[in-house]
């Protein structure tokens, strides 16, 4: 046992300075973390950005090389979300849950009224801050010249709060003095525009309206998809889906995003996302761009 | 020519071979009989188990109206890749209770609304088989003269039925995977026959190679004694090697008992010959005796005239030659004599030698007798004599005859051998008989003597011819001593 005891002892009473320099040396690190720690609170929350069916929103590859760019660019973390029906973005916007939104027509107009966002940015397409409705048939049908024709027939909506492909169709029936409601003998939502074009192209519905941009977008990336439908009438011009940002968001974050979106032009990867994501640029949003719909939501509410 | 009438040769590989070919067959028959059977019930259980996955979403899509989550999933089994997946799906259909398409993979075919009795015969058929009730049970339905088989799923909740999801397969979908398993199983099977025809076909011409060598030979029997079968041919211990076995003992018995046969006619023709010519002798000596009587007594006159003298000397001439001659048939062995010694073979020698000499043969003896045979000498040594001369007859110049004379258990041995004219083996066979000669002089009674002395003193002669040699053996039984 002493043999054991005697070198304890030795140890104890050699660590004895070297004890008071290991403390020190803890004392150092836990002033280090706690300072760590204060700058971790200090730094920002990502910025979360909801993304639609507005746009063709399941390109992920470019979305994520947007989301890239948009993070150097911001030097903050950019989050994405994607979400399939407008009415889930909404939600998210309403509580507060996105930063800012790229969303279709109706639901600014709804987001805006309702005070949940501000108009950010419109894009630019084909120089234009412009889009349309399609009405849109299988291919194999070369008779349909009109929406009317399709009485009775099965008609495919992409969502409920979107205003090509929801709204414009029925304001069409409307003014021709159909009921919209009973006019078509089977109609569902496909929760996308690309999925209006499946839809059609399938044959499950005889018709459908869906978003100018998507469709030609669409046909620019799967043209074996749209070649399968045929493209019947176009709508009236509507302002271009916008970017939101939501009001509960600064206005120096807003400024600073507005002008990253808008500034995409100027460099060369921002060129290259704004070719993939088909658009020609950003210019800040006017809300007199967006008053044809509103005309239309007044004349059928919320739905 | 009947099938089973065909050379072992050829049967037993061809029987072998069929058997191998049969027995390849039987198995791998059963084997994509139970393959085949195997992959027809993975099809209806996978359909049934995609039916039942599919239903519970289904059921959330026609509660909620949802066409379009209801299209994406029935037209998502359809496009699975038939190599990623045991299953592939033509087409998937979802009725309601009214069997009006709900919707369909294929709208264009089955579009939505459409009532399910209208898309055609099949689907009426199928139609009428939908049970109306809420019964929840998953059916596999085939319908004669259809090439599809129909999995009926219930979209039913609490036992509440909503509608009915129509899986429609290919009954023959399987049959690409069953024609690869067919493939493979095919290769095998002629992987085995390459390896075990060939094997079969040297086996079985192995065995009826001995088989057929041995039917030919037996087939000579009855000309000749045919050759004896090489026993390195078939050196096993089964059956066929023990036939060979006892085919070549068979062989052997068969040719002792020839020549034991053979032995027994000429000693038989021989002791005829001997009673005939010892009758005859005896009948001529008796006359003769008489005559040369007779003219001993006329000689004694001493008043015959010259001439008549001459005619006695002339006949007492002939009547002695007729007398030798007569004797010399008439062997007569019960001659008293003493016992042959060692000394009496080197006279015989002494005598035979101006005989040798005068043709240049050698002669070589070996006589093993150191000391007397209880055998009258007289008749052994005119035995010796008439085959060393007889040897010295047949030799050509500057043979070789050898001469061995041994006493052992009770016998006393002679052997002459010489080279040179060999007679053939029908001069064989009558080599003993009285006046049978194969020289130009000689009366040709030397051998038929010797062969009677032998006879009478109990022993045997035998010869016999090896390549150009001609052996002369004799076996005399020596008397036991008292």
């Amino acid at each position: 046992m002493s043999g054991i005891s005697l070198p304890v002892g030795n140890i104890s009473s050699a660590t004895g300075w070297k004890s008071t320099l290991f403390l020190n040396f803890c004392v150092t690190l836990l002033i280090q973390f706690s300072s760590w720690a204060v700058f971790a609170e200090q730094t920002e929350p990502p910025i979360r950005f909801g993304v639609t069916p507005a746009i063709v929103h399941d390109q992920y590859g470019v979305l994520d090389d947007w989301r890239v760019y948009l993070e150097r660019k911001l030097q903050r973390k950019v989050e994405f979300v994607s979400r399939d029906s407008y009415r889930d973005t909404i939600d998210l916007l309403k509580q507060k849950k996105l930063d800012f939104a790229w969303v279709s027509t109706y639901p600014y107009v709804y987001l805006t009224q309702q005070g949940y966002a501000r108009l950010l940015v419109t894009p630019l397409y084909r120089g234009r801050p412009y889009y349309s409705a399609y009405l849109i048939v299988p291919a194999s049908d070369t008779q349909t010249t009109s929406l009317l024709q399709l009485e009775g027939k099965v008609f495919a909506f992409a969502d409920l709060y979107s205003n090509t492909g929801y709204l414009v169709p029925r304001h069409f029936l409307r003014s021709a003095g159909k009921d919209e409601n009973h006019f078509f003998r089977k109609t569902f939502f496909t929760w996308s525009h690309r999925k209006v074009v499946m839809a059609v192209a399938e044959g499950l519905a005889d018709g459908g309206s869906i978003d100018s941009f998507v469709w030609d977008t669409l046909s620019v990336i799967h043209p074996e998809l749209t070649s399968q439908t045929r493209i019947v009438s176009k709508s009236e011009e509507y302002g271009f889906p916008p970017i939101v940002a939501n009001t509960a968001v600064s206005k120096r974050d807003s400024i600073v995003m507005r002008d990253a979106l808008m500034d995409m032009g100027k460099d060369l990867d921002g060129i290259s996302l704004l070719k993939k994501l088909n658009i020609d640029g950003f210019i800040p949003g006017n809300p007199k761009l967006y008053e044809n719909v509103v005309k239309l939501q007044r004349t059928f509410g919320e739905p | 020519m009947r099938l089973f009438d065909l050379s072992f040769r050829v049967k037993l590989p061809l029987l072998g071979a069929v058997l191998i070919i049969v027995s390849a067959l039987g198995v791998s028959s059963t084997l994509m009989i139970a393959a085949y059977g195997a992959l027809r019930e993975d099809l209806r259980l996978n359909s049934k188990v995609l039916g039942q996955a599919l239903a519970p979403s289904l059921l959330q899509d026609m509660l909620h109206d949802d066409t379009w989550h209801a299209f994406e999933t029935v037209s998502a089994s359809t496009r699975i890749t038939p190599d990623a997946s045991p299953l592939k799906a033509k087409t998937l259909l979802v009725v309601d209770r009214a069997l009006n398409v709900f919707v369909s993979s294929h709208p264009k075919v089955a579009p939505v609304l459409v009532p399910l009795q209208s898309l055609g015969s099949e689907y009426a058929a199928l139609a009428d088989r939908i049970p109306a009730g809420n019964d929840t049970e998953t059916r596999a339905i085939e319908l004669p003269d259809s090439s599809h088989l129909y999995i009926l799923t219930p979209i039913a909740d609490d036992h509440v039925r909503f509608g009915t999801l129509i899986i429609v397969v290919d009954k023959n979908f399987f049959l690409p995977r069953f024609y690869t398993i067919a493939w493979y199983g095919l290769l095998a099977g002629l992987l085995v026959l390459t390896l075990l025809l060939p094997i079969n076909w040297y086996w079985g011409r192995r065995m009826a190679l001995p088989l057929t060598q041995l039917t030919e030979r037996m087939g000579e029997i009855s000309q000749r004694l045919p050759a004896s079968l090489d026993p390195e041919i078939y050196n096993y211990g089964d059956e066929l090697g023990r036939l060979f076995n006892v085919y070549n003992q068979m062989l052997v018995e068969l040719k002792t008992k020839t020549e034991l046969e053979n032995q027994i006619i000429q000693s038989e023709r021989l002791a005829a010959l001997g009673q005939l010519a010892a009758g005859i002798a005896h009948e001529i000596n008796n006359p003769l005796g008489g005559m040369l009587t007779a003219i001993d007594t006329l000689k004694c006159h001493t008043d015959i005239d010259p001439q008549t003298k001459k005619a006695i000397d002339l006949i007492e001439r002939g009547l002695t030659q007729i007398k030798d001659t007569v004797g010399a048939l008439l062997v007569e062995a019960r001659l008293k004599s003493r016992n042959l010694a060692p000394q009496d073979i080197d006279d015989v020698m002494t005598l035979v030698m101006p005989q040798a000499h005068k043709k240049t043969l050698r002669i070589t003896t070996r006589n093993e007798l150191r000391a007397e045979v209880r055998l009258p000498a007289t008749l052994v040594r005119q035995i010796l004599i008439n085959l060393l001369l007889n040897a010295v007859e047949a030799s050509l110049a500057q043979g070789i005859i050898t001469c061995t004379i041994e006493a052992r258990e009770g016998f006393l041995y002679l052997l002459v051998t010489n080279n040179g004219r060999i007679p053939s083996s029908e001069q064989l066979s009558r080599l003993f008989d009285p006046f049978f000669s194969q020289k130009d002089n000689g009366h040709g009674l030397g051998l038929w003597v010797t062969y009677q002395i032998v006879n009478q003193l109990g022993g045997k002669i035998t010869a016999t011819k090896e390549g150009n040699q001609m052996h002369f053996s004799v076996e005399i039984p020596v008397e036991a001593s008292q």
